[in-house]
C-alpha cells in the first residue's frame, strides 16, 4: 500500500467535498436576521447529504428571503426571478432538466400574497422541489408592512394591530397536495437541519414554513414572529430525527414512540411522538391539528404531513429519463418523412 | 316539377345568354353557432379546392358556444385572391334569426338558398331564390333525430354543389378524407350530400350565373390554418417544453402542437420527449417558458392580447436576464376583452415594447401559413442565438382560417442552439463571465444548470448586474449591460427574416404592410393599377427590428402608404421611431379596424382619396 506524506486535507463529505464548496457569498441581510441562520442550515444539510452542488437549481422570487440564495452554494446555478413567480420558473426549469434538484427560497409576502396563485398550483402538482418560506410576517424591503401570514392581533412597531387572520401555508399545502409539509424555526438548529435533510431525500413537493424573525421590523413585544415569542410558544409536534441512506443504523428505539418513514432514497425519517398518537400520514387530521393549534394560539412545529407514495408532476408527465432540454436534434426534430406524410394529408 | 323562384323574371332559356360568373364569387353560409356546420363548410371549401379552383374560407363566429349567429364565407377566385371580399354573391341561409338581414345584404343578382319555410323571397325580387325543404330532406336520410341538426348541414353542401356544378365525385372524395376510417359516419354524411344534390337536380331550376368550373390551380397545394402551421413549425424546431393557458384564438395552436408531439415524439417505450403543461394563467405560462429556456429547453407558449398583457413583467425579465423562449401571439380585437373572436393587428406596439423600463423585443410577422411554419421553427433558433424572448405575431384571420398554400419545405439548416458552454469548454477556459461580450456580437456565453463543473454556475437575476452576473448598482455596470443589449438588438436586424419585395419598379408610391394585410393589399394593387393606372411598389415587412431594406424602400419613394389593421397606425408609429427624421414625413396611413379582415376595396378607396385620384 502506498504511503502518503501530505498533511490531512479538510474534512469532506461522502462525495469528497469540503463544506466550503457549499458556501455562498457574504450576506447583505441584517445581522441577526433569521434568514441567515436558514442559509447556514441549508449549507449543512446539503453538505451532510453529499448533494452535488452543480445538480442544484436555487430559485427565488423577490424580497429579503429571495436574496438569500446568493448566500449559500455558489457552485449551484441560481435564478432570482420576479415577485411571487418562483413556482412557474421552477416548474419550467425542472421540466427542462428533471435530473437536477430544485431548492426554492421564498418569503411570506412572495408566497402568501402576490404569489398565492402560483404557489397553490405548484402544491397541487406535487412538483419535485424543496420550497422554503422564510416567514417573518412582514415586508422587510419596503420597511415593515404586515404580510398575509401575520397573526391576528399581532402588533407592528408603529403600534398598528393586524385585524385579518393569518394564512396558514402549512394547512394550505397539506390540503392542496404537497407531500412533505412542516414548520420550523430559524433558531432551532437541530430540528431545521433534520427537516432539511429529510427534505433532500424526499421526492415531491416539500413545503417548509420556517419562522424567521425580522430583527429590524418584527422582533418587538406584541409580535408573534419574534425570537422571544417563538422561544416561549414553539410547540414541537414531534422530535425530528433523520438517518441518511449512507449512514450506519444507529441505536434502537421504541417503535411505540417513534413514527418511522422510509424515504424514497432509502433514508429514514424518525418522528418521535411528542403529542399523543400524531400520525403524519393522516391528511385530514394534520389539517385539523393545525386549525386547533391556531385556535389555541400555539405555534406548532415539526413534520405535519408526509406521503412518499404520491406520484410527482414529473412522474405524471411520463417523460424520458434524460433531461428534455439537452435531447439531441435527432430525437427532437422529426424526420423529413414525417413532414412529407403531414403534407400528403393536407393535399 | 321545378319549384325554383324565377326571381329575376327571366325564362330558363335566357340563362345561357347572360354572362356566366365562373370561379369568381363568394358563398356565405349563415348558421347558428354550435350547429355543427364547420365540417360541412370545410367539405364545401375542399370540394372547390378539389375542382382546382383557388379558394379561401373565413369563419366569422361569435364569442359563444351555441346559439349565436355564425357566418362562414368561402371565396372562389380564379385570380388567386384570398382576402375577404365585402360582398358574398351566394347565400345559404340556415339561421332564421339573421335570414332577413342576410338576404337583404346580397348584391343585386345574387343567389339565396334557404329553408323553404323562411319564405325569404318576400324581401328581394332581384336575387335568385332557391327554397329547399332541408328538414324534410334530412329526416328522410337520417332516421336518428338527434343527429339531424348535424346532418342537415351536409344537405346544403349537396344543394350548393349541384347548383354551382361542383362534381359530386370531388365532394365524395373530400368527405372520404374528412371521415377516413369512419365508414358509418361517411355513409350518413354522403347520403345527406347526395339527397341535397338529387333534390336540387330534380326540383330546382338553375337561374343564376354562378358556376364552379374545373381549373388546375391547386395541384400540389395544401390547405391548413395558421395555428396548425405554427404548431407544426414548433414541432419541427424540436420544442420540448410547452406551457400555456387557453385563450381564443390561440388555443388551437397549442392543441395542434400537442397532437403532433404525441404523434412524433413518443419513444418506442412510450416515454415522452416533451412536456406540455396547461398553466394556471398566462403569468405562469411565460414563467415556465423562461424557467425551461434558462435550463436549456426549447420552450414556447401561445396566447392572445389579454395574455400578452399578463406576460409583460416576465417578458422584461427575459429581455434583461437574456433567456430564450418563443411566444406566439394570435392577435384578436382589443382593447381589454374586446371582440375575442374577431381579428386585429393591434398588439404590435405593446408586444414590441412589452414590459417596463427600456425593453424591446424581436417580433416575427408571418404573412402566410407557410411563413407560420417557417417562422414557427426559426423563432426558436433566433431565441437561442440571441438569448431573448422572441414573439411571433399572427392574427385570428391567419390562425383560425383555412388557407391554401404551397407545401412546406423541410428545414434546411440544423437547429441553432446558440452559445452554450459545456463542462469541457469550461475546463479549457478556466471559467467564464455570463454577460461578457467576448465575440463582439453583443451576446455572452451561457451555461446550463446541471453542467458538472465547479465554474459552471452563475446567478440569474432581473436586478442590476455586471457582466459577470454579479449584483451591481454601479452606474457604469448598468449602462454597459443596457448598451450591449441595444447592440444585440441592432444586430438582430440582420438575423430576422428579411422583408419581401413584392414589387419594386420605378413608382414614386410605395406600400408597406405585414401579416394578413398582404392578401388584401395584393388584390388592391391590381385594382389600383387597373382602375387608376397607378403601378405602386410594395414591400412586405416580416420582422421587428426592421431590416435595412425597409429604410432603403422608404428612401427610394416619395410617398409610402402603411396599411394595417389597427386604429392607431402601430406599424407606422414603429417605423417613425426607426426611420431618419427626414424620411418620416413620407409615411401615410391606411387603417382598417372593425374586427373583420381587411378587404382590397377599402385600401383602393382610401388610397384614391388620399392621392386625390
Amino acid at each position: 500500500m502506498a504511503t502518503t506524506t501530505s498533511a490531512p486535507g479538510p474534512k469532506v463529505n461522502h462525495i469528497g467535498l469540503p463544506v466550503i464548496d457549499y458556501r455562498g457569498g457574504k450576506s447583505t441581510l441584517c445581522a441577526g436576521c433569521g434568514h441567515n441562520a436558514i442559509s447556514e442550515r441549508i449549507i449543512d444539510a446539503m453538505y451532510e447529504m453529499g448533494v452535488e452542488p452543480e445538480r442544484v437549481m436555487k430559485m427565488s422570487g423577490i424580497g429579503c428571503s429571495s436574496k438569500s440564495p446568493a448566500y449559500f452554494m455558489s457552485r449551484a446555478h441560481s435564478f432570482n426571478s420576479v415577485h411571487g413567480r418562483m413556482p412557474a420558473v421552477s416548474t419550467g426549469a425542472i421540466l427542462a432538466n428533471h435530473n437536477n434538484m430544485l431548492l426554492g427560497v421564498s418569503g411570506d409576502g412572495d408566497s402568501a400574497s402576490i404569489g398565492m396563485g402560483q404557489f397553490v398550483h405548484l402544491l397541487r402538482r406535487n412538483l419535485p422541489m424543496i420550497y422554503i418560506i422564510e416567514d417573518n410576517g412582514v415586508y422587510g424591503l419596503t420597511k415593515g408592512q404586515f404580510s398575509a401570514t401575520a397573526d391576528l392581533g399581532s402588533k407592528l412597531k408603529t403600534g398598528v394591530i393586524n385585524d385579518l387572520p393569518a394564512i396558514d401555508t402549512c394547512a394550505l399545502a397539506i390540503q392542496l397536495g404537497a407531500t412533505f409539509v412542516g414548520r420550523s424555526f430559524s433558531g432551532d438548529k437541530k430540528q431545521l437541519l433534520s427537516m432539511l435533510k429529510a427534505a433532500i431525500a424526499h421526492k415531491g413537493t416539500v413545503m417548509l414554513d420556517v419562522i424567521s424573525p425580522c430583527v429590524t421590523f418584527n422582533d418587538h413585544e406584541g409580535s408573534t414572529k419574534s425570537y422571544k415569542f417563538m422561544q416561549e410558544n414553539d410547540e414541537p409536534i414531534n422530535d425530528v430525527g433523520f438517518v441518511a441512506s449512507f449512514e450506519e443504523i444507529d441505536v434502537d428505539y421504541d417503535s411505540g414512540e417513534v413514527f418511522e418513514v422510509e424515504m424514497h432514497d432509502g433514508s429514514s425519517l424518525r418522528l418521535r411522538k411528542l403529542q399523543e398518537d400524531y400520525d403524519p400520514t393522516d391528511r385530514a387530521n394534520a389539517v385539523r391539528t393545525l386549525m386547533e393549534a391556531e385556535n389555541n394560539n400555539e405555534v406548532l412545529t415539526g413534520v405535519f404531513y408526509i406521503n412518499t407514495e404520491k406520484p410527482t408532476f414529473i412522474d405524471l408527465l411520463n417523460v424520458v429519463d434524460e433531461p428534455l432540454g439537452t435531447l439531441p436534434e435527432s430525437v427532437t426534430r422529426p424526420p423529413k418523412s414525417a413532414l412529407d406524410a403531414l403534407m400528403n394529408n393536407l393535399r | 316539377m321545378a319549384t325554383g323562384d324565377l326571381a329575376l323574371g327571366q325564362e330558363q332559356g335566357e340563362l345561357s345568354t347572360r354572362d356566366r360568373v365562373i370561379n369568381d364569387f363568394s358563398i356565405n353560409v349563415a348558421t347558428v353557432n354550435g350547429s355543427g356546420s364547420q365540417s360541412a363548410n370545410s367539405v364545401l371549401l375542399k370540394s372547390i379546392f378539389g375542382m382546382g379552383v383557388p379558394v379561401s374560407g373565413k369563419n366569422l363566429f361569435p364569442s359563444n358556444i351555441a346559439g349565436l349567429p355564425t357566418w362562414y364565407i368561402i371565396r372562389a377566385s380564379k385570380a388567386g385572391y384570398v382576402a375577404r371580399k365585402r360582398d358574398a354573391e351566394v347565400l345559404v341561409a340556415l339561421n332564421p334569426e339573421t335570414a332577413k338581414d342576410d338576404i337583404l345584404a346580397l348584391p343585386k343578382g345574387g343567389v339565396a338558398i334557404y329553408e323553404e319555410n323562411l319564405n325569404l323571397k318576400q324581401y328581394r325580387d332581384d336575387v335568385a331564390c332557391y327554397p329547399v325543404p332541408f328538414d324534410k330532406i334530412t329526416a328522410a336520410v337520417c332516421p336518428e333525430a338527434k343527429l339531424r341538426k348535424l346532418v342537415k348541414n351536409m344537405v346544403y353542401v349537396g344543394v350548393v354543389a349541384q347548383l354551382l356544378s361542383i362534381d359530386l365525385g370531388v365532394v365524395e372524395a373530400g368527405l372520404q378524407k374528412q371521415f377516413k376510417k369512419k365508414q358509418k359516419v361517411f355513409d350518413l354524411n354522403f347520403g345527406a350530400v347526395k339527397a341535397g344534390f338529387d333534390y336540387a337536380q330534380e326540383k330546382l331550376v338553375k337561374h343564376d350565373p354562378y358556376f364552379i368550373e374545373q381549373m388546375n390551380e391547386t395541384a400540389g397545394k395544401i390547405i391548413i390554418d395558421g395555428n396548425a402551421a405554427c404548431g407544426m413549425g414548433a414541432v419541427f424546431a424540436g420544442v420540448t417544453v410547452v406551457a400555456w393557458y387557453p385563450i381564443t384564438p390561440s388555443t388551437s395552436l397549442v392543441e395542434a402542437t400537442t397532437d403532433l408531439l404525441k404523434k412524433f415524439r413518443v419513444t418506442p417505450e412510450g416515454k415522452a420527449t416533451f412536456a406540455v403543461v396547461q398553466a394556471e394563467d398566462e403569468l405562469a405560462a411565460i414563467g415556465m417558458v423562461l424557467g425551461a429556456g434558462w435550463a436549456g429547453a426549447r420552450s414556447m407558449t401561445a396566447t392572445s392580447g389579454p395574455g400578452i398583457s399578463l406576460m409583460a413583467e416576465f417578458s422584461g425579465l427575459g429581455y434583461y436576464a437574456e433567456i430564450p423562449g418563443v411566444i406566439f401571439d394570435v392577435q384578436r380585437t382589443g382593447p381589454s376583452t374586446g371582440l375575442p373572436t374577431r381579428t386585429s393587428q393591434a398588439d404590435l406596439l405593446s408586444t414590441a415594447f412589452l414590459s417596463h423600463g427600456d425593453t424591446k423585443h424581436v417580433v416575427l410577422l408571418p404573412g402566410s401559413v407557410k411563413e407560420c411554419f417557417e417562422f414557427g421553427y426559426s423563432a426558436f433558433d433566433l431565441a437561442e442565438r440571441l438569448q431573448t424572448p422572441v414573439f411571433v405575431l399572427t392574427d385570428l384571420d391567419l390562425g383560425m382560417n383555412n388557407w391554401m398554400s404551397d407545401e412546406f419545405d423541410y428545414p434546411e439548416k440544423p437547429l441553432d442552439r446558440g452559445k452554450v458552454l459545456t463542462a469541457a469548454d469550461l475546463e479549457k477556459l478556466g471559467g467564464f463571465a455570463r454577460y461578457r461580450d467576448v465575440d463582439g456580437d453583443a451576446i455572452g456565453w451561457r451555461t446550463l444548470p446541471g453542467t458538472r463543473h465547479p465554474k459552471a454556475s452563475y446567478f440569474t437575476r432581473g436586478s442590476g448586474h455586471n457582466d459577470a452576473a454579479g449584483y451591481s448598482e454601479k452606474p457604469e455596470d448598468y449602462t454597459s449591460v443596457m448598451d450591449r443589449l441595444a447592440r444585440k438588438f441592432e444586430n438582430a436586424r440582420k438575423l430576422v427574416p428579411a422583408p419581401v419585395t413584392v414589387k419594386n419598379g420605378t413608382s414614386k408610391v410605395g406600400f408597406l404592410a405585414y401579416g394578413t394585410t398582404d392578401f388584401a393589399l395584393r388584390e388592391s394593387l391590381d385594382q389600383i393599377a387597373k382602375e387608376h393606372g397607378v403601378s405602386a411598389d410594395y414591400t412586405r415587412v416580416r420582422a421587428y427590428p426592421f431590416a435595412q431594406e425597409i429604410h432603403d424602400f422608404v428612401a427610394s419613394h416619395e410617398r409610402v402608404y402603411v396599411v394595417e389593421q389597427d386604429r392607431d397606425a402601430q406599424l407606422e408609429s414603429l417605423l417613425k421611431l426607426d426611420l431618419p427624421a427626414d424620411q418620416v414625413t413620407k409615411l401615410r396611413s391606411i387603417l382598417h379596424y372593425n374586427g373583420l379582415p381587411i378587404d382590397a376595396r377599402t385600401i383602393t378607396e382610401e388610397f384614391a382619396t388620399k392621392e386625390g385620384l
